[in-house]
């Protein structure tokens, strides 16, 4: 086997033109996959980072215990103060921030019905009046919150248009009283995402991937949160940045001032933003099935590389014909014939993987420095791209291989 | 009796004809003897060591080499009879142009599956013996043509065969080599190696203790003995 690769590393040095040449379509087909992985998923980081602050840069912060979000449910910790209005101004007044709410959270919240239908697993908010314009959401039907509904404590819930769709289905909900937690509210609006960020759905995990936080949700002005829960539970904050790339300092400076109400140090509570990175994490699993796609479509030029390997191993096998035949004719058995016509073939069309790898890479980062996008080179495409060009020589050299093995020894030999 | 045929015929497909190029050989060789198989081009000297080299089948008849019916064996059977029992030395040397004299010679015992040390010490020992000890590491294109058939006939004898089959070995060369070439049987013969030899030259094939006569694919009855 090794006397096997020693001799093919002979040959293809022997012609090193031709090799070159033969090894071309697969060197052409492997840097085009290293390169496409490479800058498809740095765009795709890209697009990520576009889509994390799409619609409305949307930072949220929550109160953390630990590792893990605080479960409202327990009331105020205790040395967790009530935001203040002041700090809501603060955070407002910041220059990267365009818009600030908070507002208080249960979800999977139970006891919400519209007569016999139940709405399971939806959403409560308590908010104020900055949270809808905050987050984006528009009136679709009805009225919004006004003044008065805060002031005189009106028991009334804006459904979005999921909660509205499970609890009414045909039946107009406007005017009608739901019960929440044996308390009756009036549905006076239905309220919808801003359509500005329509993300492209083209499968099931896309699907999943943006509809993760679309819950049923019925929001209630926040002074009613005491009328069906309890006094003192603690508040997110939902702020939006007035760019993309502020949005990181944003959550950082909104969680330090919302800190200051918190001096518990030995719970371990603290407000903070919600990770983009995790956010992101999750866009980067959907763009996978998108990227494997695309290495199938490049890995139709191996196939055309692949065809030339088997065209120049034929020649080869003509070419070679006494050698074959006198080979045999000392003794050697077919299966040798075959697995020295193999070997070649693999490690010709490895060498172009090799060199396709390394030439790759290079015309990634050229592609990167033109189209200033990042580019991310992926090892286990290295790796891939390498034995799936080894995998190209066996197969495609099979044929040839075959013939070598089956030449008959006395034409072969009579051959001058 | 290190082969023996008896019935052999041989037939060629040219198109929809079939061309009988060997018709009823009967013929046997002892242990140790030295033959020479003379007659005129076409006459179907090399079908005949064909059949006899294991590298083809009879259309007919039956044929012993060193007790084994070559006419049931697998072609792997084959390949291996080749490989530890034959030598075959060619015309027009058939060595491969870009391996050295050392690396052709010990092709042989690499299909043996002799280990690397071993294969070259053979090998070695195997061009001393034809007088090419200092041309070891030479390409082929830079020895002569009688260099070239001792090489070739290094390479025949380095598995130690029970025959020696030669097409010819003295057709590419001038009257010189074609002698040391001769010189090279002679010595190998006394060492009691069977060997066959194709020639349609009456001077070699005198150096043989016998000489047959093939044409139009049939020995000639009286096989003609010399001395
Ligand atoms: N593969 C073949 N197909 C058809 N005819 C063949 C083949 N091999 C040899 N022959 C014919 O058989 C005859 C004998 O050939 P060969 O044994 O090479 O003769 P020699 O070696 O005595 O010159 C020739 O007429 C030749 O044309
Ligand atoms: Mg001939």
């Amino acid at each position: 086997m090794l006397e096997n690769i020693r001799l093919s590393f002979q040959g293809i040095w022997s012609h090193k033109m031709r090799s070159f040449l033969t090894m071309l379509g697969i060197i052409i087909g492997i840097a085009s996959i290293i390169s496409i992985v490479s800058t498809i998923k740095g765009t795709n980081e890209q697009i990520k980072e576009n889509l994390i602050g799409a619609g409305n840069n949307n930072v949220k912060i929550q109160l953390y215990q630990g590792e893990g979000t605080y479960w409202m449910d327990g009331g105020l910790p205790n040395g967790v103060y009530q935001l203040s209005d002041e700090q809501k101004q603060e955070i407002l007044d910041l220059d990267t921030v365009e818009n600030a709410s908070f507002y208080q959270e249960r979800t999977y919240a139970d006891g919400i019905a519209y007569g016999s239908t139940n709405l399971e697993g939806g959403n409560v908010l308590g908010i104020d009046q900055n949270y809808l314009s905050t987050c984006g959401y528009q009136i679709y039907r009805g009225r919004s919150f006004i003044d008065s509904d805060f002031e005189e404590i009106r028991k009334v819930v804006l459904l979005d248009d999921t909660a509205a769709q499970a609890m009414f289905q045909e039946e107009d909900p406007l005017g009608k009283v739901i019960e929440m937690r044996n308390e009756p509210f009036t549905v006076v609006g239905i309220v919808k995402k801003s359509d500005s960020f329509q993300p492209v759905i083209q499968s099931m995990e896309d699907y999943n991937t943006y509809n993760q936080e679309s819950y049923a949700t019925v929001f209630l002005p926040n002074v009613c949160w005491p009328v069906i829960y309890q006094f003192d539970e603690p508040e997110n904050a939902v702020v939006m940045a007035k760019t993309t790339e502020d949005m990181s300092s944003v959550g950082k400076n909104a969680a330090e001032i919302m800190n200051r109400s918190i001096t518990n140090t030995t719970d371990s509570l603290s407000y903070k933003a919600e990770d983009l990175l995790e956010k992101a994490k999750s866009l980067q699993d959907l763009s996978q099935s998108t990227n494997s796609q695309l290495i199938w479509i490049a890995s139709i030029s191996l196939l055309v590389g692949g065809i030339g390997v088997m065209n120049i191993m034929l020649v080869s096998v003509t070419e070679r014909t006494s050698e074959i035949g006198l080979k045999k004719a000392i003794g050697a058995r077919k299966r040798r014939i075959l697995a020295q016509f193999l070997t070649e073939a693999a490690v010709l069309t490895s060498i172009g993987g090799l060199i396709g790898v390394g030439a790759g890479i290079v015309m990634a980062q050229v592609i990167s420095r033109m189209s200033k996008t990042p580019v991310a080179i992926s090892v286990p495409s290295i790796i891939l791209s390498v034995a799936f060009s080894m995998i190209i020589g066996i197969v495609f050299g099979l044929l040839p291989s075959v013939k070598a093995a089956n030449l008959n020894p006395i034409d072969a030999l009579r051959r001058e | 009796m290190i082969l023996q045929m008896n019935g052999i015929c041989k037939d060629y497909l040219q198109g929809k004809m079939t061309v009988p190029v060997l018709r009823d050989i009967d013929f046997s060789m002892e242990e140790g003897e030295y033959v020479a198989i003379m007659g005129p081009s076409g006459s179907g000297k090399t079908t005949l060591m064909n059949i006899v080299g294991c590298l083809d089948q009879a259309t007919s008849g039956t044929f012993f080499l060193d007790g084994e019916d070559i006419g049931k064996c697998s072609d792997n059977r084959m390949s291996d009879i080749r490989l530890k029992k034959i030598g075959f030395v060619f015309q027009n040397f058939q060595l491969l142009p870009r391996q050295s004299a050392l690396d052709n010679v010990a092709l042989p015992l690499c299909y043996a599956g002799i280990a690397k040390k071993e294969r070259h010490e053979r090998a070695a020992e195997a061009l001393e013996r034809v007088g090419l000890g200092d041309r070891m590491d030479f390409k082929p294109n830079q020895l002569s043509g009688g260099q070239k058939q001792r090489v070739a006939i290094a390479r025949a004898m380095v598995n130690h065969p029970k025959i020696l089959l030669a097409d010819e070995p003295t057709g590419a060369l001038d009257s010189k080599s074609g002698e040391q070439v001769m010189e090279l049987f002679e010595s190998l013969h006394r060492e009691g190696v069977s060997i066959l030899m194709i020639t349609h030259d009456a001077g070699i094939a005198s150096f043989a203790e016998r000489i047959v006569e093939i044409r139009d694919g049939r020995l000639k009855n009286r096989e003609v003995e010399t001395e």
